[in-house]
């Protein structure tokens, strides 16, 4: 009988993994197409604008083609990187290590798992809540929401290639001197206990 | 330089993985092609826009709205703009490099990455649901209002 159900319990986890396979392949299919229209679109604008501004096309060819050829450049690079982090640092990781925090140690890991690139801002605010419910405090809780916003390591990689290492190494300063007094402020006045019954 | 720095890093670090972990690295490699694919048609007509728009627009048009020195108008109006913006940061970043080469000034573009990054009026259901009114109101706010200072400490150190 176990066996049974044993060989069931399989096959539906396989039949889930095709399902979900087959949904990738999907999107897969759906963002090449929308690239190649994407491209089309453009080749004809393009094209058009060439027949009637033919004294300016060059320029515009120029310019595209610098931007083109730096995003070729750092692009890729980029995109594995998140890839890499996404797989080797789960966000119950995150979770598990910013539960725990000694005052020091637990704004340093706030930053420092914040700045890793995993997943957009929407994903942040979930982990930011449980991370509350498990009684980490509000000024690493805030810290960790700001960090992960705004000074993610790859994204860092992007902005000192298109504006600047001496902009960027300012801002990340910067910010991070106003994450950390933003979080104090709201520490201060905010009072978390209440967090479970408001929400 | 910056290029090459990124591209070593990344190669290293997918060689560690490879030696680690065959199956994830193969995970991770097809989450970095489904990225770039997704980013791929907002990345194309970026390349297209920047090329078509700055072989009309003078530059002096826009050093003349986001160039000149710190104004509080100019820069809050940018924060505002990143505030209600909802665009990958990986995509505005290029965007916003390629108007400082227009000759806009580097204060209103720190005021526009800040707000984009932290405040996020598109975000606010889902923050609110989350953390609640009073943490949503206090962090929006207080980033919107830190974006000016950045912007201001970008300006003058710069």
């Amino acid at each position: 009988m176990t066996a049974v159900d044993n060989i069931e319990n399989n096959n539906s986890k396989e039949n889930k993994k095709k399902i979900q396979a087959e949904k990738q392949n999907q999107k897969l299919k759906e963002n090449i197409k929308k690239t190649i229209k994407t491209l089309i679109f453009w080749g004809i604008i393009l094209t058009v604008f060439r027949y009637f501004f033919p004294e300016r096309f060059p320029a515009a060819l120029s310019m595209s083609g610098r931007y083109l050829k730096e995003m070729i450049l750092v692009f890729p690079a980029v995109l594995v990187i998140m890839g890499l982090s996404d797989r080797w640092v789960p966000t119950s990781m995150v979770e598990k290590y910013l539960g725990h925090n000694s005052s020091f140690k637990g704004k340093f890991l706030a930053v420092f798992l914040g700045t890793l690139p995993t997943g957009p801002m929407y994903i942040a605010f979930p982990i930011a809540a449980e991370l509350l419910r498990k009684k980490a405090s509000l000024s690493n809780v805030i810290i960790f929401l700001g960090v992960w916003a705004s000074l993610k390591v790859p994204q860092l990689g992007i902005e000192v290639q298109f504006i600047g290492l001496k902009f960027s190494v300012l801002r990340f300063i910067f910010t991070l001197i106003s994450i950390f007094i933003i979080a104090l402020i709201m520490e201060k006045t905010i009072d978390v206990k209440d967090f479970n019954e408001n929400v | 330089m910056v290029a090459a720095v990124i591209n070593i890093f990344a190669l290293l670090l997918l060689f560690i993985s490879f030696l680690k972990s065959n199956k994830k690295t193969k995970g991770a490699l097809k989450i970095a092609l489904f990225k770039g694919l997704g980013l791929a048609p907002q990345l194309i007509s970026l390349v297209a826009l920047i090329g078509i728009v700055f072989a009309f627009l003078p530059p002096e048009l826009i050093k003349e709205f986001l160039g000149g020195n710190f104004s509080l108008i100019q820069v809050g109006g940018a924060a505002l703009f990143g505030a209600v913006m909802m665009i990958p940061s990986l995509i505005a970043l290029p965007l916003a490099g390629s108007l400082i080469d227009a000759g806009a000034s580097y204060t209103p573009v720190a005021a526009f990455i800040t707000t984009l990054t932290m405040v996020g009026f598109v975000t606010i259901p889902v923050e609110l649901k989350e953390l609640g009114k009073k943490i949503t109101i206090y962090r929006n706010g207080l980033a919107l209002i830190f974006a000016l200072v950045i912007a201001f400490m970008i300006g003058v150190f710069i």
